[in-house]
């Protein structure tokens, strides 16, 4: 078995505590609950999370706690309340995903303590695509000093893993798109993309997206995160692209776009479909194998 | 009511190592108390023994592990009971807190700084989790950890969004902000900017976290600029620490540019006279100073 199906979806709280402020936040949140009926259809194993909003020095983290459970409050919308959260975990998937990324050559680390931090992105996007739990689910952190090569790697290991399993997997990329926000208090009702140039590159993304080009997609991430201030530097959809193959045969489908807080917010899924020929124009290494840092500021180097 | 005042400053970073290498009881992870970073375990000490002789009212932090984006926010509930587990260090900190907070306060800072043409918001969702930044400097700088009510502001956005230079002009004026409030108020405030200095991690762990064979600045470069800054601080220069911040926070990957260090300066009015430096040590290859101002009444 593998992937069977990817998202893309924001992690930002207003769609799942004041879809009420903006017409965009409730058409986010409806989109998210036709992603949810999508998924229900398609019945998977697992629902394998890669969040920008949880950032990582260490390696590479997997929560394994099999029923995180606490409470969240957004660190700048604490005004919006509180999310009494209690997700269902595969324990044994994120022991198998953090094994597979060693194997790799990757550093990880699984995580399994009372009380950890589960990210805002991950609780908004489990919220509204698995609110009952019905599907148990993997989550991975962004580790702040990865580059490409090693985000590669880490999508890849995870394709390692979810073949290896057996599960019939739904990949989530939890990601904005451009990723300005304001800076000031808006009134929500106001809410729109930051600026004309974010919107644009956003739109260009969800061009490509829609017609099912995920891998062209991925290779325009650093330019996009140049020009429209991408989230994370779209590192999620390099994890996206490499847990799914890295190339351009789904069937692409843009379930809404939307300004939140200013960022580019889409929910995007994509379907593997080998009949489709994508417009292939691959022009960046594709990295095998970690080699770990190349350390070429460090002032010693290991023996 | 006389005027109130700050009675001292410092840099005081938080890596949550040392908090695990001392094994308090409200840490829950187990140190084996082989004396790992020892400069910085000292540095702490000498500075916990000043502080027991100082006369405070009250502890303002500035963290940057409570990150905003929309302006600068203030803890606006009187007192928290909590659990913290640092999300990158899970390992080492999962804290046990009940602390208090001067609301009052909070809110005449976040008005002054409201007035200095700041965005400010008061936190009141008494279910927020107090973040380990706070905490760590805390547990680490006070005679009596939470003893004391505090003041905690948050870690704005504008060098990240904007430039340096922004960042440092914002953070100049809400240093300028918790000086005047803290006039204002009548208080006796103690002030510890919670940030380290130079701020390139490694990105590995040793299976023993106090094993000290992996422990040194990520690189010279790093280090160069850590000694420099601290040449100044202890010279009493730091209207020259001010015009070099930008560079510094550019080249060393510095924590600075979170801002803290330069509000501390503001709010210490830029200091001319010499600091204490009471120690240096890198954790998991970033610089981290432990430095105190005691401006004269």
């Amino acid at each position: 078995m593998s992937v069977v199906a990817g998202f893309i979806v924001p992690g930002r709280p207003q769609p799942l505590l004041q879809p009420e402020g903006n017409p965009g936040w409730q058409s986010l949140r409806d989109a998210l609950g036709q992603v949810r009926a999508e998924i229900e259809r398609i019945d998977p194993d697992l629902i394998l999370l890669y969040s920008t909003q949880w950032v990582t020095i260490i390696g590479h983290q997997m929560q394994a706690d099999p029923e995180p459970k606490w409470h969240l409050v957004d660190q700048d919308f604490h005004a919006l309340g509180t999310v009494h959260y209690s997700l269902r975990i595969d324990a044994d998937f994120a022991e198998a995903y953090c094994a597979a990324a060693k194997e790799r050559g990757l550093t990880a680390r699984t995580v399994a303590y009372r009380g950890f931090p589960v990210d805002t992105g991950s609780i908004v996007a489990l919220s509204l695509v698995n609110p009952d739990n019905r599907y148990a689910a993997g989550i991975v952190g962004c580790n702040m000093y990865a580059d490409r090569a090693e985000t590669l790697v880490l999508g890849k290991a995870a394709h390692d893993a979810v073949v290896s399993s057996g599960k019939r997997t739904v990949a989530i990329a939890v990601t904005a798109l451009s990723n300005r926000m304001w800076t000031e208090w808006i009134d929500p009702a106001q809410d729109r993309i930051h600026s004309l140039k974010d919107d644009e590159w956003n739109r260009k993304l969800l061009e490509l997206l829609g017609q099912g080009r995920l891998e062209d997609v991925a290779q325009l991430a650093r330019t996009f995160s140049d020009q429209a201030h991408g989230d994370s530097k779209l590192k999620a959809i390099w994890w996206l692209g490499a847990i799914m193959g890295q190339n351009n045969e789904y069937r692409g489908k843009v379930y809404d776009y939307q300004a939140l807080w200013g960022t580019g917010a889409a929910v995007v899924g994509l379907t593997p479909d080998a009949s489709v020929t994508g417009d292939l124009e691959y022009d960046e290494d594709d990295v095998e194998h970690y080699r770990g840092d190349r350390n070429v500021l460090s002032t010693q180097t290991e023996t | 009511m006389s005027e109130g005042r700050i009675v001292a400053g410092c840099l005081s970073p938080h890596p949550p190592h040392l908090v695990y290498a001392a094994n308090p009881q409200a840490n829950e992870p187990q140190a084996s108390g082989s004396g790992a970073w020892k400069p910085l375990a000292d540095g702490y000490t000498t500075l916990k023994a000043r502080l027991s002789d100082l006369d405070y009212d009250v502890v303002i932090v500035h963290t940057p592990h409570w990150k905003t984006t929309i302006g600068h926010h203030f803890l606006g509930v009187p007192h928290f009971d909590g659990f913290s587990v640092d999300p990158v260090f899970p390992n080492l900190f999962r804290f046990k807190y009940e602390l208090d907070i001067d609301v009052e306060l909070a809110e005449l800072l976040a008005a002054e700084a409201s007035d200095r043409g700041l965005v400010t918001s008061m936190m009141r969702n008494p279910d927020f989790r107090v973040d380990y930044g706070t905490l760590t400097c805390c547990q680490l700088a006070l005679p009596n950890p939470f003893e004391k009510p505090m003041v905690v502001l948050s870690s704005s956005n504008p060098y990240h969004y904007f430039s340096n230079d922004v960042g440092d002009r914002e953070m100049l004026a809400l240093g300028h902000a918790t000086r005047a409030a803290v006039a204002k108020s009548g208080r006796k405030a103690l002030l510890l900017a919670s940030t380290s200095m130079s701020h390139r991690h490694f990105t590995e762990e040793p299976d023993d976290p106090e094993d000290p064979r992996f422990e040194y600045i990520y690189n010279n470069n790093q280090l160069a600029w850590d000694k420099r800054m601290l040449t100044l601080m202890k010279s009493g220069r730091c209207a020259q620490i001010l015009a070099e911040m930008p560079d510094f926070i550019q080249q060393s990957v510095s924590e600075c540019k979170e801002g803290g260090f330069t509000w501390l300066l503001g709010a210490l009015d830029v200091p001319d006279y010499p600091a204490l430096v009471h120690g240096y040590g890198s954790v998991i290859g970033t610089g981290n100073a432990i430095v105190e101002w005691r401006p004269q009444p």
